[in-house]
């Protein structure tokens, strides 16, 4: 049946549950990109200092690009408490899976190059592939299963186990993501680096186009079918999928045209595009009970007091615009594509520097 | 086991693990911002190379804090889940704050360190370390504020419709006075870890006499220095510390102090031994000294100060039948080795700036330089018996006097997926601590790059690493 919401949008539970979207897309459009990095410099990268360059690109942003998850949770937490303790403890060996993914890239990416022996490099870039690739699939899965919804009781208690969480459905959004990512990671390279890399990106790139913007195409579907078999077709404004579903298709066809720049832009926005379209579907429930959508949690049943949802929002609105804007500044100050021949140069910066020339 | 054990043991693994580098990335900040400001102020090219080299064992230790940090924030919803609900509208504010205020901030800064020397003006780059270190100073503040909390509760109701505690005034909670002092604690605390640290690789250098060693004596003065203010300061706020949970924790205080019975002018345990049990009613054995717990807990001489056995009455006619005694042993013995160790570091300090008065002495004495390379362990062990202590001294409850540990474990997971991520997260930071643990004593002896060799590549590569292509 159709959830009605009584409560209309013009409230705090809307505004976070909105804010918190927003975090959710910021961190998959950014992170989205490392996991592809990480998938993908195996692949692309032949020797070792190639692979270093690959990894390089995001090197100074992956974990600025993950504490976008942190804030998620976190905005989760202080916001909908009960949100957060259901999904989180249901959710249990697959956010366990997740993490252990998590913290073996993030090691991999920071100490690859803390030793020169090609061994032990070799061995963590074989790391960073596969710990990337986990969380890209298993982000998919989780957040095809928060739609479809799983087993929840009158009590707002979860009663599956881990196979209820590895459905058809979920196991081909996870697909979806794990192609996207790689995808929108493919382009990124091929953004950031110069000569025989570039080139290379490119035609991966090139390669994983239709199969990504096919499996797009194909997850938005199926999620359209449920919302319709649920009769809970709630807000999803028809724009939003359908350009979800174009958008990888459109970057396709700008790198083949050479245009980059677009290319990522779409595929960008895609990401945010297929999470904003799950959100929407989503509203104003947070987690669907497979069980009897009466059980449905919602953002009015999981919500903090009133008086938490104020202050947070204060916090919000003065810190966010900063981050963003340092954010975004970092991303213009390493705006510099890098070529797989980059040589760290003895440091003239030092010695270009008006402190260092003086000595 | 049950759940609940397992549980417990996940939460004492992961953030005993996690405290483990949280501290020296917190000091190990703000001596990297001060070596960087003396090369930018004097223009000293040996500052840099100090300031690089300390840069690099920050990052090696910097990683494993971050990525074991992601975990803290997800387990309160994964094993605990009862507890996420009942104060997660008061507990989880300070957690996003955190993330808002003090994560993006440190991680975004350290990566424009990092990678931005060539294309840094070095005024903005030198800009970047210090708003590392105050992110990372900030981060302690707020996750600090929600420990505070379940230690002392303050701007909170309980709502007797969802009976959840909910928060009545954010400024009560993050100024808490449990807070300024924990606060002030922890981050004294993090400055002697971090000061023994680079007390201990300097000194190793020194032994060694590497090449480099010229460039380690002033260094090693300057953590002497750091060392003797940094445990002063701890001591001395912790002592405030321990007044103030005299009256917020009584309980706690007196397992502290094996203390059974309520006592005017109560007397200061030397050392206690009691009965095999957990939660014993008197001390088999005592050597103690008259009336300093008074002196110590309340500035007076015939003091009141409450015993176990008579705390466990109260306790009952207040919370109903149960018992409300932490593990007396683990309590005692806890607490009495976070303050040993606390007194040892500042005598080490002490002594070591005793040698340091004459030139050449500091740099000659082996035996000194030898005990000051072990004495990184110090500040290490006394952090972790620290949390061991305010958090064991807390129980039965996990909120002080409203919500209790057995009560706050997640209903829905079971025995064997708590052990199996218990085993996992284990098995995984136990291999971790060993490539960390090489990686750090490879760095620390290898010693700061050659002068003319800086390369724009950067904090992050070994002085042993291939010249080009590698940053």
């Amino acid at each position: 049946m159709l959830l009605a919401n009584t409560h209309g949008y013009w409230n705090l539970q809307s505004f976070w549950f909105l804010l918190i979207a927003i975090l959710w897309i910021g961190y998959f459009v950014l992170e989205g990109f490392d996991f592809g990095v990480g998938i993908l410099q195996r692949l692309l990268g032949r020797s070792e200092a190639e692979r270093g360059t690959l990894i390089k690109t995001i090197g100074p942003v992956w974990d600025g690009n993950e504490v976008w998850l942190l804030t998620a949770g976190g905005a989760t937490f202080a916001a909908f408490p009960t949100w957060y303790a259901t999904t989180f403890s249901a959710f249990y060996l697959a956010l366990f899976l997740v993490l252990l993914g998590l913290i073996v890239r993030g090691v991999a990416i920071e100490y690859r190059n803390k030793r020169t022996d090609p061994a032990w490099r070799a061995r963590w870039d074989w790391v960073l592939a596969v710990s990337s690739a986990l969380p890209a699939l298993l982000w998919g899965v989780a957040f095809s299963d928060f739609v479809k919804g799983v087993p929840i009781d009158a009590h707002g208690t979860f009663t599956g186990n881990l196979l209820d969480l590895l459905g058809p459905y979920a196991l081909f959004g996870g697909l979806t993501t794990l192609a996207l990512f790689t995808f929108h990671g493919a382009l990124f390279l091929s953004l950031r680096t110069t000569g025989e890399l570039e080139q290379r990106a490119r035609r991966v790139a090139l390669r994983l186009a239709y199969p990504a913007a096919l499996l797009v195409l194909g997850f938005l579907w199926w999620t359209y079918a449920n919302a319709r078999s649920m009769h809970d077709k709630g807000l999803v404004p028809g724009i939003v999928p359908l350009a979800a579903m174009a958008l990888p298709f459109a970057a396709g066809i700008f790198a083949r045209a050479g245009r980059t720049g677009w290319a990522f832009f779409a595929t960008a926005l895609s990401i945010a595009l297929v999470t904003a379209t799950l959100f929407l579907n989503l509203y104003p429930r947070v987690l669907v009970s497979s069980t009897s959508n009466d059980n449905s949690l919602t953002i009015f049943t999981t919500s903090s007091s009133h008086y938490t949802l104020t202050v947070m929002s204060i916090v919000a609105l003065v810190l966010t615009p900063v981050v963003l804007a340092y954010q975004a500044w970092t991303y213009w100050v390493f705006r510099a594509r890098l070529g797989g021949e980059e040589v760290g140069t003895p440091l003239e910066a030092l010695a270009r520097s008006p402190l260092g020339s003086e000595h | 086991m049950s759940a609940l054990d397992l549980a417990r043991w996940q939460f004492a693994v992961t953030t005993l693990y996690h405290f483990l580098f949280v501290p020296v990335t917190i000091g190990l900040a703000w001596f990297v911002a001060g070596f960087q400001t003396a090369w930018y102020r004097t223009r000293d090219e040996r500052w840099l190379r100090v300031a690089r080299f300390f840069g690099k064992l920050f990052l090696i230790n910097f990683a494993l804090g971050v990525v074991t940090g992601i975990v803290q924030e997800f387990q309160f919803g994964m094993n605990w889940s009862a507890y996420s609900r009942y104060v997660g509208d008061i507990f989880g504010a300070p957690l996003a704050m955190e993330a808002l205020a003090a994560f993006f901030l440190e991680s975004t800064f350290l990566g424009l360190w990092i990678f931005g020397w060539d294309r840094l003006k070095p005024k903005a780059h030198l800009a970047t370390i210090w708003l590392v270190a105050v992110g990372t100073t900030a981060s302690a503040y707020f996750i600090l504020a929600a420990n505070s909390w379940m230690q002392h509760p303050v701007g909170y109701r309980l709502n007797p419709v969802t009976h959840r505690a909910e928060m009545t005034s954010i400024a009560q909670v993050l100024t808490n006075s449990t807070l300024i002092r924990a606060f002030g604690h922890t981050i004294a605390a993090a400055g002697l870890t971090a000061s023994m640290l680079v007390l201990a690789v300097a000194a190793w250098h020194l032994r060694a006499r590497s090449p480099q060693a010229g460039l380690f004596e002033p260094v090693a003065r300057i953590a002497l220095w750091a060392t003797l203010a940094t445990a002063v300061f701890t001591i001395l706020i912790g002592h405030t510390q321990a007044q103030l949970m005299t009256k917020q924790q009584p309980m706690k205080m007196a397992g502290a102090e094996a203390l059974y019975t309520t006592q005017n002018g109560a007397n200061f345990s030397l050392f206690d031994i009691g009965p095999w049990q957990k939660y014993p009613s008197k001390s088999l054995v005592s050597i103690h000294l008259p009336h300093l717990l008074s002196v110590l807990a309340d500035n007076s001489w015939n003091g009141r100060v409450e015993g176990i056995n008579d705390l466990q009455a109260q306790a009952v006619q207040r919370y109903g039948p149960g018992n409300y005694r932490p593990i007396v042993g683990v309590d005692y013995w806890t607490f009495r080795i976070m303050t040993g160790l606390g007194f040892l570091a500042a005598l080490l300090a002490a002594g070591g700036l005793l040698l340091a008065r004459r030139p050449g002495r500091l740099a000659g004495s082996a035996r000194f330089l030898r005990l000051a390379v072990w004495g990184a362990a110090i500040p290490l062990a006394a952090n972790l018996a620290g949390w061991l202590f305010t958090e064991m001294g807390r129980q039965p409850w996990v909120v002080q006097g409203l919500l209790l540990t057995k009560d706050a474990v997640s209903p829905t997971v079971g025995p064997w997926s708590v052990g199996l991520t218990l085993a996992g997260f284990t098995l995984l930071y136990g291999v971790l601590a060993v490539v960390e643990g090489l990686l750090m004593v490879r760095a620390a002896k290898a010693g700061p790059e050659q002068p003319g060799s800086l390369t724009a590549a950067g904090a992050d590569t070994l002085p042993d690493a291939l010249p080009v292509l590698s940053y």
